[in-house]
């Protein structure tokens, strides 16, 4: 990928910018912080999962573009999902940005996501995208940390 | 053998010599992203010149087997090139005597050694570790552990805004505690050029013995480790124009002798019974098993490679390129210099407005730039600075002023796109 513009979409950068959902639920039901120590991604969510659905859910922290407008369209595209439904979300997002799962071969839940698949060409930066998703993953199953340095995948360990 | 050191006479780097120079560096042609390769990051890893890359291959083809085993032709010959690589580095470091060079696998094993070796015998429950706030991880996590396990204290040598040590908050430090100071001649992160030799004197006054982390010093200026007065010095190959996998630790032949072995095993000994192991002397006592024979000869190989070229032409020629960039990037609004001691080599460190540094490296990777972006393996220094990251620019002699620009064009598309 040469042309970093189709990473760096308008779209990507607007969510940097202004990420949506920002902040924290109060008196959330599920928690998890997510942290890549090699770039110093941190990530925080917060959600309220109300009859097996997100009712609520926001996140704060620091991170790159791509992990911002990562956490940001995520925290918009599994509001009113039910848990079952978010987890298929978390492996088909997962699987599009290690590039092992090819969102146009297959019908899959990713939609306007599909706008980071250019990130399995950057092998330093796949763990940028899925930082929010792994945390995701590890606020639905009431983990309250999770890390994309851990020996095992974080994602397929526990799913 | 006479090895020259000071190159005065020789042509200083410049339009008349640099393209010769980067000649020598078949990497240097590379298309990265369809772009010709910047490589501006050379203080995390140096590219090698032709010269060495034959030099290793002429050692693989021709002259391999174990060294100090045999009498047949190419284990003498191979234990001959290494001894002459050993008394390469002590020419480059203009140490007393060959035997004060041990080969390591890098500054990190170097320091390591010594953490083990003296660290574990002569530093005890409460006695104290002097190093500073600029220090990388290898010159930070190996004295926390020697500190975990006997009881030590680590003590901290605070910086100013400029990322220079506090000299004065360094002479008060000392204490009768005081076991040890380990300090890095050269930061990676900030560049700051420490004023080494007069901290060595002053910890000498109170018998502190000093260790210095000279991985970023060693390839960019002239080292004379009798001058400094240092008791050891470390640095690793792949930074000087080297191979990976090949580090030297300098230690004066004295506390050498009085230090633990690091690692047992063949080569280190004179004699083994399951009674009783004799060690061998030094530097054979630092050297358990195989070690990295053709890394060390491609070391010695740089080393003649900078030699001619001259390191006084080196550290003049990077002094130039930094001040260039520092001035254009200095004056580019919404980019921050971090690191502006006065005294600096040629690294620069810098944060764009609004924009993560992982971002800033993506970026620019497009344009064929290669810098450094991340924490550094100091995360100390990220911490004074209450910054996560920061991108990295480093040069070498075979950069150019031109390259300088690409960056600045490159930094300026990246606001482009985050404005």
């Amino acid at each position: 990928m040469t042309d970093m513009r189709q990473l760096y979409q308008e779209v990507i950068l607007d969510h940097n910018r202004k990420p949506r959902n920002w902040g924290a639920i109060p008196d959330a039901n599920r928690h998890a912080e997510g942290h890549n120590p090699l770039c110093g991604d941190h990530i925080k969510l917060s959600m309220n999962v109300l009859d097996d659905k997100i009712d609520a859910i926001a996140f704060e922290g620091h991170g790159c573009a791509i992990c911002k407008a990562s956490a940001s369209m995520m925290t918009g595209a599994v509001k009113g999902k039910t848990v079952q439904d978010a987890e298929i979300m978390v492996e088909e997002f997962r699987g599009m940005a290690t590039g092992t799962f090819e969102p146009d071969s297959a019908d899959n839940h990713l939609g306007k996501l599909k706008i980071f698949a250019g990130v399995k060409d950057l092998p330093s930066r796949v763990k940028c995208a899925i930082l929010p998703w792994h945390t995701l993953h590890a606020a639905l199953n009431s983990e309250a940390s999770t890390s994309t340095e851990g020996e095992a995948d974080p994602v397929s360990d526990h799913a | 053998m006479k090895i020259e050191r000071v190159n005065n006479e020789r042509t200083p780097i410049g339009k008349a010599t640099i393209d010769k120079i980067r000649a020598d560096f078949p990497i240097l042609g590379l298309q990265v992203s369809g772009k010709p390769l910047v490589y501006l990051d050379n203080a995390a890893s140096s590219q090698m010149p032709q010269p060495v890359i034959d030099r290793i291959v002429r050692y693989q083809t021709e002259e391999h087997s174990n060294i100090h085993r045999a009498v047949h032709y190419l284990s003498e010959l191979a234990t001959s090139e290494y001894e002459a690589a050993r008394v390469k580095v002590q020419h480059f470091l203009n140490a007393k005597e060959s035997r004060e060079i041990i080969f390591t696998r890098g500054t990190t094993e170097a320091i390591n050694l010594v953490m083990h070796g003296y660290g574990r015998s002569f530093i005890g429950k409460g006695d104290e570790i002097i190093l500073s706030a600029l220090e990388h991880h290898a010159n930070i996590v190996p004295w926390q552990m020697l500190a975990q396990e006997k009881g030590a204290v680590l003590r901290v040598i605070p910086i100013n805004d400029d990322g220079e040590l506090l000299i004065d908050e360094f002479e008060a430090l000392f204490n009768e505690k005081t076991r040890f100071l380990a300090l890095s001649h050269v930061s990676n992160a900030l560049g700051t050029i420490s004023p080494v030799k007069k901290m060595t004197a002053f910890a000498h006054r109170r018998g502190v013995p000093v260790l210095l982390d000279g991985a970023q010093a060693a390839p960019h200026q002239l080292l004379d480790v009798q001058d400094l007065d240092c008791d050891f010095y470390a640095f690793s190959g792949h930074k000087m124009c080297g191979p990976t996998g090949i580090g030297v630790l300098y230690g004066k032949a004295q506390l050498l002798e009085r230090m633990q072995p690091y690692q047992g095993g063949g080569d280190m000994i004179l004699s083994v019974t399951f009674k009783k192991t004799v060690y061998n002397v030094i530097p054979a006592k630092f050297e358990a098993g195989t070690p990295p024979i053709m890394a060390a000869i491609g070391l010695g190989a740089a080393i003649d490679y900078l030699n001619g070229i001259g390191l006084g032409n080196i550290a003049t020629y990077e002094h130039e390129l930094l001040e260039y960039a520092t001035g254009k990037i200095s004056a580019m609004p919404g980019v921050r210099i971090i690191g502006t001691a006065a005294n600096k080599a040629a690294v620069m460190s810098f944060e764009i407005d609004g924009v993560h540094p992982h971002d800033v490296g993506t970026i620019l990777n497009g344009d064929g730039i290669a810098i450094r972006t991340g924490h550094h393996c100091a995360q100390p220094v990220m911490d004074r600075f209450n910054v996560p990251a920061t991108a990295r620019a480093s040069f070498a002699f075979y950069n150019t002023k031109q390259e300088i620009d690409k960056l600045v064009d490159g930094i300026r598309r990246v606001q482009e796109m985050f404005s």
